[in-house]
This record gives C-alpha cells, structure tokens and sequence, in this order.
C-alpha cells in the first residue's frame, strides 16, 4: 500500500495541500497550516506594491520556501498566454521551482474553469519543462486529455471555488479516479471536515482546499480537522468498506445462546 | 502604472530607489523575464515597461 502521496517523483506524508489566501494576517496563515500538516502550499503571483510599507514582512517570510513546497498558482488567470507568463515569473521567483498549479478561469461569476484555455497552456508549460498540477472540471475526457499532455497531477473540482458545496459529482470523480494513472486530487468545493473524507474516501490522492479552513469560524481548529478527516479517509479507502445493501438480516450478535 | 525618471538606471538601482532590496521578486521589462543574476547588468530606457512580482497568500 503507497502510504505517500508522489507527485513530480517527489513523496509527500500529507496528502492534504492548502492555499494561503483569506486569512486574517499571516501569523494566522502560518498557525493554520501548521495545524493542517500541509507540505505543499499554494501561493498567488500578483504585482508588487511599490514604494510603500517597505518594512512589512512578507508572507515568504512566515512561510519559508524552504520548510515547504510552494505550488504557484495562476488564479485570476482567464486565458492560456496569462497562465504561462505568471508561470514563467513564479518560476523565476522562485528559483528556477517547476511545480506549479495551473488553473485557467472561464467567468469571473462562478470562478469555473475554462478547460479549452487549460489544455492550451497546459501543453506549453509542459513542453517548457514545468511539472503541472492543474485544476479543471470534473470531465473525464478532459481530465484524461490533460493526463496525456503530461501534467503531473489532475485536479478536478468538487464544486466550484470558494462555495463550500462539498462533492456534487462523486460519479465523475470515480471515473476519473479509475481511468487515471497519475495523483487525482479534488480542488476546490470542499466545505468541511466530512467533505474532504468523502474525498478520500473515493479514492482520491489527496485535497487541496483554501476557504473552508481560512472561512471557518475557528481556522485553526479546522485545519486540524481536516488533517484528520483526511488520513481517516485514506484508512477508510484502503481498508475497504462493507458493501451496501438495503437489509442484511445479519445481526452483530449471535443469533444463537439466546435466552428463553 | 507608475512614471519613473530614471534614464539609463539598472535594475538594480530601481529595486533599491523602491525600496525593494531584499524583497524576493521577479521583474519583466517589456514582456521579457529578467533573471535576478543580470539586475545589475540591465539598464532602463525611456518608455521601458517592467511588471514587478512577487508571491502573495492565494488558494
């Protein structure tokens, strides 16, 4: 049984990633993700603010580069060409780093992804050289597109970003999970500790999420949830369930011994 | 967008005029990625464009 996660040839003990958006400030980013186990945590690219608050620290230094992975994103990102030039900046921010998370938006109302612009840069960055995890819809076909393009993980979504739907489509995402010969990861919908089971419960490799730890009324204590809920969905997958059946009259007791 | 007068400045010089040494960044001048290494070799035009970055909490 594989008790690491393996993306980009790389082993990971959490299989739980988180972003590092939406928190009050960055001591609470850092506690957060302490408390989730996270290893690899995503990171946005945006322009630098120039010529004020010079001595502000900087959310690199409560996350050092060098006690994580970074995966930098393209969120914001509506079309392939703004997706590979963020990429190209992250990766010349950081040192030459190759894992990265591509995801391109279609509609700035429900934040779902554009898989036509994904598939086109995805096929340019892995051409480039870079090692791509990348969000997409819970489509199969696509889902398995970008696999042969040579992305390093596949992302389906479990609802859309920020929503906190939890899983909609379990079907898709079981497809998905049986027709892939790389890590399946949901990313994005995830609501609560029990969504993120369910998740691994599928057989998913792992999850990443952002708002329900950051949104939750007690971020911390969520976070810590979600490392729970999703080690005890890993178990819970590989011990295998007891099949559903609609009656079983197959009490837990013995049936026999029984008095008068 | 901001207006800079600093004919024939590196970028080096730039990054320190904004306060940003030290800060970990990356910069584009005219579309094109500027490795950190040539900072001090690249000197500024009038009407360059440069985009600076640098990675900020994002899910």
């Amino acid at each position: 049984m594989n008790k690491q996660l393996i993306i980009a040839g790389k082993p990971y003990h959490s299989r739980l990633l988180v972003g590092t958006g939406k928190y009050k400030d960055f001591a609470e980013t850092r506690a957060a993700i302490d408390a989730s186990g996270a290893q690899i945590i995503t990171v946005a690219i945006r322009r630098t603010n120039i010529g004020q608050n010079a001595g502000e620290p900087s959310l690199l230094e409560y996350l050092p580069p060098e006690e994580f992975t970074y995966l930098p994103n393209t969120a914001g990102c509506y079309s392939a060409d703004d997706a590979v030039r963020t990429l190209r900046l992250a990766r010349e921010l950081l040192d030459g780093h190759k894992l990265v998370k591509l995801e391109v938006l279609g509609d700035p109302k429900t934040l779902y992804p554009n898989v036509i612009e994904t598939i086109a840069a995805a096929k340019t960055l892995v051409k480039d050289g870079f090692d791509v995890m990348v969000y997409t819809s819970d489509d199969p076909i696509i889902a398995k597109q970008l696999e042969d393009i040579g992305c390093r993980a596949i992302m389906p979504l479990a609802s859309l970003i920020g929503s906190g739907m939890g899983i909609l489509n379990p079907w898709n995402l079981q497809i998905i999970i049986e027709n892939a010969r790389i890590p399946v990861l949901v990313d994005a919908g995830v609501g609560c500790a029990g969504d993120a089971a369910i998740a691994m419960e599928l057989g998913c490799d792992g999850v990443l999420m952002n708002t329900a730890i950051a949104a939750a009324r007690d971020p911390i204590m969520m976070a810590g949830a979600m490392k729970k809920a999703i080690e005890a969905g890993r178990e819970s997958y590989l011990a295998g369930r007891m099949p559903k059946k609609l009656y079983s009259a197959s009490p837990s007791s013995p049936t026999s011994g029984m008095i008068g | 967008m901001k207006q800079l007068d600093g004919e024939n400045m590196t970028i080096s010089a730039l990054v320190m005029t904004l306060n940003l040494t030290g800060k970990r960044l990356a910069i584009e001048k005219n579309g094109e990625i500027v490795p950190r290494s040539q900072f001090s070799e690249v000197h500024l035009q009038d009407g360059d464009k440069l985009e600076i970055v640098g990675a900020v909490g994002g899910g």
